[in-house]
């Protein structure tokens, strides 16, 4: 294993020194190379994809032949073309699910694509988006997970027969005698929320399909797992060799969530093939949050064997994770990836296990970062907090009194995870000193003893890195593994090459997005063969036609630290020792005697070369060289460590390859009137293994902290009943800017791994895991309360204190609460119209008023008395949307009342709505109207109109009567007059 | 002028110090102008709706949304991008300070980001770190959490003044 030198020992530019980045120059002077900046082959069209407004429908017809006419179209893909030319994506588990590119027979969630339009250019293809007809019956939609579990529930997919598509029950140890033995069994039930860490950059991707050889030719910004290539394969029904996946340079963010761009290289390959032409899509931002991926909401009920003095001897978790419409590799994954560290940081030996993957109306789920680490932890150090709650004890006693000690590692927990190393109690008193606990918990009390709302939480937690790609093979039975053969290991790979001019050239298969693993790979090389950094030059961009890779490639499960800068150490040491055995035959030395630095290679007090010198031999001489010295000088190590073991027969599986251990402490205070959760401090203590670049450590930890602030405090993919997705926007999805990150504490210490071979581990993603529950924790200690949810939003923080609304200023009308369900809206209002009722009561009846009064009415058509067809283009906010509506006049009670109601569907969603209507006679002669609706929208309307629809629907509605007063009346109605009219009947403001 | 929809127009601007000609359709947002028609691609384009703020370019010396206008209105004016920040391939204080505090990651937002602080540091010579926060607030980085970034621009403006004064007691 590799010696380190202490940070403060470390040479500039090697590893462990704070080396500023070699990536940064060309980021910061607009010279990187995304995916949409590279170039494309001649005749490259653009595609633009058509999605289902329904949550649960059928597809009952697909025509697009009036797009095709459209000018700059080409063509457009469908279900068939799909079904033609693919297979349905290989699933893991074992369950008939048809998973297809498209849409084939049915809808699933709001967003799925149906078809994809071609055209000459992006626009263009936006365009002929709405002419794709596309006649959906809609179904029932199921969206929350434990009514999914239910017999009466929408099924998803018939030929599955039930929405949970994969049950699976564990136990380790004896957890019902350690229940039995209990004197306290503490239980708590959470729900994690979707959320996502939505990379800037959105998906891209340039498809070619090339006939003569049947390969389809894609670049596009994946960040792996490379095992997705093979489902990429499947789908598309080619040998391995017939999909060269390629990636650009640089990506814009991922997280885990340009995993899920698989699908659409998949799709994008499909309509090249369909066109005849290379093909590039890129996503938009409503895309993106609607319909690319998500963490995976989880329902859990957990509970704990308690002893007296809070030591737990069992657990027992009873899971739902909710995958959305399809189980899209690699899920069931959120579950299995935490699997052997189930018992987080503790030595808790007993656990039982139930964990059921369920099906619902929302969009596939997927990696993000932190993968299923943030769901498990959650309830887990909620619970912990819930335990010490309920017996009176210091939530850290707690934690202290169950963590594994020092001195026993490598560790193998219930479960099967091998924790590599760690001083977990050593950490938890360096956060208590260094971080200033004592001070912190004074300041609870005074704040406390001033009334005001103030809690500290805590978060210890197990960080795993470097994924076993056999975990995920724990969803299925010891017997179904036996019949698909063991999976397992985590196969890295680097090549150092130094060509005839003796620079050196690496390649990693690392597809980085941002962490600077170029940074770290120079640094590594520059120690080991005594070079410049600067002359290094790292390539990360992964071509799978002729780059070394492997099923493990990608960036994901923080494995770069740990096992690809391992690979590139081992690649390294090879050129390190042939060059030495070459300067060691010349001089006659030992080859051991040879050294690297400052750009030479020579022995101490003895004969020097230059580097590139030595390099050339083997290039420009190779007849000089010594026996067994094959000429050239290209390494490629490949790595994957022998811990990493399939799961055995009982369930056990040691899931990732390393173990960090995170100790976070906060102190939040919660504004009583507003709701708002403020966070006073917070600690956050990393025990990550040996760091390979401080700065670079510090920024994955600052990144994932202020995610996680998002996660506890801001974000959340919202869904109505109807299946409505209603987090379209960055208006509506609000994730930290810069005044709500509160900058952190960090602390560090370095035990080593002994797995890897530079000692790293993995630490991008620990803060994902530990800063929502610990800050959860904090609330849950100022308001008292064990029911927390997240995302702490002031709204729903407001209404878990209860405040006592003061009364409404005299005058003001408030709305009506907002009924449940998607986009419901409501409103009443009135206008006064100078005709008298039974003048307006028959205006309203008249079809030609009626066409003129509805906003945006093109066409009114009578079906029958009083109801009839209409065609009307309705704008709110950034889109407008025609719709094909039936309006209907019902309950006439002349010249009293009515009810007008009507209902529309449009390529951006579906409207129905009904307004009640009053007249009443007025003393002048007029007529009152009064109007009292309700409304719900469905579709893109739903997502991205959100933040507008109340706004929207009261001026759209307002019009309609306004209109019939202007006609009634023959002249322009002086808004003022309605004003006035409002604060003389007491209606003051409608927001 | 008489506008087609689908009909491109010749426009003209200033691109970071140069005139620059290219075509567009009145519907055309500027940043795909800018990306597409005159290939700088520093410009990023992060969501199209003008929250994230990847895409902002100084228009007349004012930093823009370059997603939420159209080329048309560029028409005559002067747009600097993050290509015009450094000179000979030699980064400005700025773009250094984003280095040396780690500020950037993937540095997709980055283009934006720098584009804003150089009109703030411009208005707001000398800032407290509550300003520096609340003008990026206009910005969404998803890799830093900001940390870097303020800072970076908070050093960049202290220098600014030290050598403002030295140069000063120079004369």
């Amino acid at each position: 294993m590799y010696m380190q030198k202490s940070i403060a020992e470390a040479t500039v530019g090697h590893i462990g020194s704070r080396q500023a980045r070699v990536e940064d120059a060309a980021l910061l002077q607009g010279q990187g190379r995304y995916a949409d900046d590279m170039a494309t082959p001649p005749g490259t069209l653009q595609a633009a994809v058509v999605r289902s407004p329904h949550a649960h429908a059928r597809i009952r017809s697909v025509d697009a032949s009036r797009a095709l006419t459209m000018k700059g179209v080409h063509g457009v893909l469908t279900g068939d073309d799909v079904k033609r030319w693919s297979n349905p994506f290989p699933v893991g588990v074992r369950a008939p699910m048809e998973h297809w590119p498209l849409a084939v027979d049915k809808v699933r969630y709001v967003g799925e694509p149906v078809c994809v339009v071609i055209a000459d250019d992006r626009y263009l293809a936006e365009d002929a988006l709405d002419a794709v007809q596309v006649e959906y019956e809609p179904l029932t939609p199921i969206i929350d997970p434990e009514a999914a579990t239910l017999n009466d529930a929408p099924i998803l997919h018939e030929g599955v027969g039930s929405n949970v598509v994969n049950e699976r029950n564990f136990r380790y140890g004896d957890p019902e005698r350690a229940f039995a033995e209990a004197p306290h069994r503490i239980t708590l039930k959470v729900q994690y929320p979707r959320n996502s860490c939505t990379p800037i950059e959105c998906y891209v991707v340039l498809a070619q399909y090339l006939p003569a050889s049947e390969t389809y030719d894609v670049m596009a910004n994946f960040q792996g797992p490379y095992a997705l290539h093979s489902v990429m394969c499947r789908a598309l029904n080619v040998p391995a060799n017939r999909l060269r996946l390629r990636t650009p340079p640089d990506s814009g963010g991922s997280f885990g969530i340009k995993q899920g761009v698989f699908p659409y290289v998949v799709l994008m390959g499909l309509a090249s093939r369909k066109v005849g032409a290379p093909v590039k899509w890129v996503e938009d931002r409503l895309e993106h949050l609607q319909a690319s991926s998500s963490a995976t909401n989880r329902v859990c009920e957990i509970e704990a064997a308690v002893e007296a003095n809070g030591r737990v001897t069992a657990l027992r978790y009873d899971q739902i994770d909710d995958c959305g419409a399809y189980l899209r590799a690699p899920e069931p994954a959120t579950f299995y990836r935490m699997h052997g560290n189930l018992s987080g940081a503790y030595t808790i030996r007993n656990l039982a296990v139930r964990n059921r993957v369920v099906l619902t109306n929302k969009m596939p789920t997927g990696l993000n970062r932190g993968f299923g680490g943030g769901q498990v932890y959650f309830a887990l150090e909620r619970l912990m907090q819930h335990v010490a709650a309920e017996l009176g004890l210091d939530p850290l006693e707690v934690i202290q009194r169950n963590l594994v000690p020092a001195g026993v590692f490598p560790y193998r927990a219930a479960a099967g995870a091998l924790l590599d190393s760690g001083d977990y109690p050593a950490a938890v008193e360096l956060a208590r000193r260094k971080g200033n606990l004592d001070e912190l918990l004074q300041r609870r009390d005074q704040a406390r003893a001033e009334g005001r709302l103030y809690g500290i939480g805590y978060a210890a937690v197990v960080e795993p890195s470097i994924s076993n790609m056999g975990y995920i093979t724990v969803a299925m039975t010891p017997e179904e593994r036996q019949k698909a053969g063991p999976k397992n290991g985590a196969v890295s790979t680097a090549t150092v090459s130094v060509d005839p001019l003796g620079s050196v050239t690496a390649h990693v298969s690392s597809t980085p997005q941002g962490q600077g693993h170029q940074t770290v790979v120079a640094q590594i090389i520059s120690e080991l063969l005594g070079v410049k950094l600067e002359s290094i030059s790292v390539n990360v961009e992964l071509d799978t036609g002729k780059d070394a890779w492997s099923i493990a490639s990608g960036n994901y499960s923080s494995r770069f630290s740990g096992a690809v800068a391992g690979s590139v150490y081992n690649a390294t040491l090879k050129i390190r020792e042939r060059m030495a055995t070459i300067a060691a035959d010349m001089w006659q030395v030992s080859s051991t005697d040879v050294r690297f630095a400052d750009g030479k290679i020579f022995v101490e007090n003895g004969p020097s070369q230059p580097f590139h010198r030595v390099a050339g031999t083997t290039h420009w001489s190779p007849g000089l060289l010594p026996e067994g010295e094959t000429g050239g000088l290209r390494e490629t190590a490949f790595w994957t460590p022998p811990q990493l073991e399939a799961p055995n027969d009982q369930d056990c599986i040691n899931s990732s390859l390393c173990y960090g251990f995170i100790l976070d402490f906060c102190g939040v205070e919660i504004d009583r009137v507003t709701g708002q959760v403020r966070i006073d401090k917070y600690v956050t203590t990393h025990d990550a293994g040996r760091i390979l670049n401080p700065m670079l450590v510090e920024g994955q930890i600052l990144g994932a902290y202020s995610q996680a602030l998002g996660v506890a405090l801001m974000e959340e993919f919202a869904y109505g009943e109807d299946g409505s997705f209603l987090s379209g926007t960055l208006a509506d999805y609000l994730i930290p800017t810069a005044p709500e990150v509160v900058d952190p504490v960090i602390l560090h210490m370095e035990t080593p791994s002994p797995f890897t071979p530079l000692g790293a581990k993995g630490v991008g993603e620990g803060n994902n895991m530990s800063t929502p529950v610990c800050i959860a924790n904090a609330v849950a200690d100022a308001l008292g309360r064990s029911d927390i949810k997240l995302p702490l939003t002031p709204s729903r923080v407001r209404s878990m204190i209860g405040i006592d609304e003061p009364a409404a200023p005299e005058g003001l009308v408030m709305d009506a609460p907002k009924v449940a369900g998607g986009s419901a809206l409501q409103a009443n209002d009135l206008v006064e119209i100078p005709a008298p009722p039974q003048q307006v009561f028959d205006a309203i009846l008249d079809p030609e008023t009626l066409k003129a009064i509805i906003p945006g009415c093109h066409a009114l058509e009578l079906e029958s008395e009083n109801h009839y067809r209409a065609d009307v283009t309705v704008g709110v906010g950034m889109i407008r949307a025609r719709f094909a509506a039936r309006v209907a006049l019902t309950d006439l009670d002349p010249p009293h009342s009515l009810r007008l109601s009507g209902s529309g569907n449009s390529p951006m969603g579906s409207a129905t709505g009904s307004a009640k209507i009053n007249l009443v006679a007025l003393e002048n002669g007029n007529t009152r109207l009064e109007y009292a609706y309700e409304a719900a929208v469905t579709g893109k309307v739903a997502a991205v109109g959100g933040r507008m629809l109340q706004s929207a629907s009261r001026v759209i509605i307002g019009q309609i009567f306004t209109r019939l007063a202007q006609r009634l009346s023959g002249k322009p109605i002086d808004t003022s007059l309605w004003q006035r009219l409002r604060a003389l009947l007491g209606m003051g403001g409608t927001k | 002028m008489h506008v087609r929809a689908d009909q491109r127009f010749p426009i003209q601007i200033e691109l970071n110090g140069r005139q620059r000609e290219g075509l567009a359709e009145p519907r055309m947002q500027l940043c795909d102008f800018l990306r597409h028609e005159l290939g700088t691609t520093g410009v990023h384009v992060g969501c199209e709706h003008g929250v994230c703020g990847a895409c902002t370019v100084l228009v007349d010396g004012v930093a823009s949304r370059s997603c939420l206008m159209l080329a048309v209105q560029a028409h005559e004016r002067r747009i600097d991008t993050v290509e015009s920040l450094s000179r000979d391939n030699i980064m400005n204080d700025l773009q250094q300070a984003f280095s040396r505090h780690h500020a950037l990651q993937c540095g997709f937002c980055t283009a934006g980001i720098l584009m804003s602080c150089v009109e703030f540091l411009e208005r707001v010579p000398s800032p407290d770190e509550t300003q520096v926060r609340d003008m990026l607030s206009g910005h969404l980085c998803r890799c830093t959490g900001y940390t870097g970034m303020v800072r970076a621009v908070l050093e960049v403006a202290q220098q600014r003044q030290e050598t403002l004064v030295e140069n000063n007691n120079d004369v």
